[in-house]
């Protein structure tokens, strides 16, 4: 291997391991606020790619259906409960959410052709779509069982990961798809050459997880979710809701995934089943941080797309299989060198 | 958004009806009524295990499974939760602090003013010049992360913290508890303060006589029943209260 193929596989490597990284703190922050182990992260990834890759073909893509869907399953429960505990003012707000605004955006697709929209449009119109997914799913699966036990949460998480993929092949279909690359600029840095996309890749994700540190470290929203990840009793003595703070870790996580599925479609071909393994790695990379460190994290999942590129060269039959064990010697030496203490006051 | 009228001082804050808490079969209290009246600090005292923080953990809604009417400030809301207490203006500062301890000190007094901000009320940095004042200590610290802090602190953290609300009542749970007596004398001084400033209070402390030195009225619970009520002088007079809780000698206290 030479210097030039070296570079080469390093800029790969880095260009995934940044979606990884992005995938990894959206599963670091949910685990910190919920207690869940987040699978169907990458779902989120598949429908953030497939969704622009429908609108960019003209079609009217499949999420509009599990957005009105999950919707009005939510008006219905909610509404209910409302009616029977006596809280009749919060109709509106829940109607607001869970049925206007699915239809308000539906009539939306109805009404523009997306194919002839900019491209940034196609991409806010995707975000819009798939991000109330996040809280909706939160509400529906997980906020009725907010309370159980880890492994309860992890059963259900699973169930969620398997209803999307199913669903994401009825929507989507089994072929996959590419979106139109959003620039044609390539770089030369040297002898390396980095096309556009690679550029932005990075600089997209550089700039995500600057704002998602600017968000936990000087917004009152922001700090408000890490004091419930440290102590959900003493954020709860402060009016932060649980429900609440788990509806905003999901919303973020859903926006992390849409916009990771956006960056990598020009690059990579998804299929309705793609993002679970690239979930997966993003995983991966959380656990080296003990799913509880941010930076740790992202620097574990730019070591699992580094490692993945380089074994894709030596080693390309074996490669998922090298990046997957990486986590064997990584528990290993994590549970070695932590020791488990019990949650301090 | 405009604050709604403060009540007169005939006023009940709380009133707590026929609470009563089972942990499964066991009964932790047992029909239990406590009133609140604007301005007065309300201690319940009692011995270990009597209860006492079952029933502010019941008030505020951290426990679920129970049966009785809470009033808080004319509102009896159907189940209470937390959230929807705080928003009426309720604080707790618990027994064990529950602070957020890898976050600074300055970070743990403004979430303090979460549900005020959510509120709409955008005064929680006036409000920490006004925590500071009362306790110059938490100043010094304020770049400081809470679990770095000595336990005196700590307290004055939590205090300061659910201060941060603005409560229109405030709970506090053993607030002397596993503090040096030098410190304890420093909080019930704070306690004292509070009351002039007009803050009402319903204070739950094993150490009976710091507790009934500040108070207006007070109960003692025993086994989760109210065993006794009457103002705090006339408890602290009471044979049987000097007896169980304060000692024979009389100079126990603080």
């Amino acid at each position: 291997m030479d210097m030039q193929i070296a570079l080469l596989l390093g800029q790969d490597g880095i260009t995934n391991g940044a979606i990884y990284a992005l995938l990894a703190l959206a599963l670091v922050l949910v685990f910190a606020v919920t207690r869940v182990i987040f699978i169907p992260q990458g779902e989120f990834v598949t429908l953030g790619a497939l969704t622009l890759a429908n609108l960019q073909a003209g079609k009217t893509p499949g999420t509009i259906w599990l957005l009105l869907g999950a919707g009005a399953a939510i008006a219905v429960i909610d509404c209910t409960i409302s009616l029977r505990t006596g809280t009749i003012r919060r109709i509106p707000r829940i109607l607001l959410w869970s049925v206007a605004y699915p239809c308000g955006t539906a009539l939306l697709l109805f009404l523009v052709n997306p194919a002839e929209l900019p491209m940034l449009a196609q991409v806010v119109l995707s975000l819009m779509l798939i991000m109330p997914l996040g809280p909706m799913i939160y509400r529906l699966a997980f906020q009725p069982v907010a309370e159980a036990s880890v492994l309860v949460l992890l059963i259900v998480s699973v169930a969620v990961h398997l209803t999307l993929v199913g669903l994401g092949l009825l929507f989507f279909g089994a072929e996959g798809s590419r979106t139109l690359a959003f620039s044609d600029a390539t770089f030369k840095f040297g002898s390396i050459l980095m096309s556009g996309q690679t550029v932005l890749v990075l600089a997209s994700s550089a700039l995500l997880i600057a704002a998602l540190f600017w968000f936990f470290e000087r917004t009152l929203y922001g700090k408000a979710l890490r004091a419930t990840a440290i102590n959900r009793t003493g954020a709860r003595l402060m009016g932060i809701s649980t429900v609440m703070a788990g509806r905003l870790s999901f919303l973020l996580a859903a926006m992390i995934g849409a916009l990771s599925g956006i960056l990598i479609a020009p690059i990579a071909t998804i299929y309705y089943d793609t993002g679970f393994l690239i979930g997966l790695k993003g995983f991966v990379g959380a656990i080296v941080g003990g799913l509880a460190s941010y930076p740790v994290a992202a620097a574990g999942a730019l070591l699992v797309g580094l490692l993945e590129a380089y074994s894709s060269f030596w080693a390309s039959a074996f490669k998922e299989v090298l990046v997957f064990t990486l986590i064997i010697p990584v528990l290993m030496w994590r549970s070695l060198t932590t020791h488990h203490v019990e949650q301090d006051e | 958004m405009s604050p709604k009228p403060m009540p007169t001082a005939t006023d009940g804050i709380l009133k707590v009806r026929d609470l009563s808490v089972s942990y499964g079969k066991v009964e932790a209290l047992h029909h239990v009524n406590i009133d609140v009246t604007v301005g007065q600090i309300v201690t319940v005292i009692g011995p270990n295990g009597a209860g006492k923080t079952t029933m502010l953990a019941s008030i505020i809604g951290l426990l679920p499974h129970q049966t009785g009417e809470i009033m808080f400030f004319g509102e009896t809301p159907v189940k209470i939760e937390v959230e929807r207490m705080v928003a009426l203006g309720m604080s707790l500062v618990p027994e064990n602090r529950e602070l957020f301890g890898e976050m600074s000190v300055e970070d743990n007094l403004l979430l303090g003013a979460f549900m005020r901000h959510r509120l709409g009320y955008r005064d929680e940095r006036e409000t920490m010049t006004h925590i500071y004042r009362i306790f110059p200590r938490l100043k010094e610290r304020q770049k400081q992360k809470a679990a770095t802090l000595s336990g005196g602190e700590r307290q004055m953290l939590a205090v300061g913290r659910a201060l941060m609300a603005k409560p229109r009542l405030l709970l506090l749970d053993e607030p002397s508890l596993g503090l040096a007596p030098l410190i304890v004398r420093e909080i019930f001084h704070i306690i004292a303060d509070l009351k002039k400033s007009g803050v009402s209070m319903l204070l739950v402390e094993q150490n009976a006589c710091a507790a009934l030195q500040v108070a207006d009225y007070a109960y003692v619970l025993e086994t989760g029943e109210v065993a006794m009520e009457g103002s705090a002088a006339e408890l602290a007079d009471d044979p049987r209260v000097i007896e169980s809780y304060l000692g024979l000698g009389g100079d126990v206290c603080l």
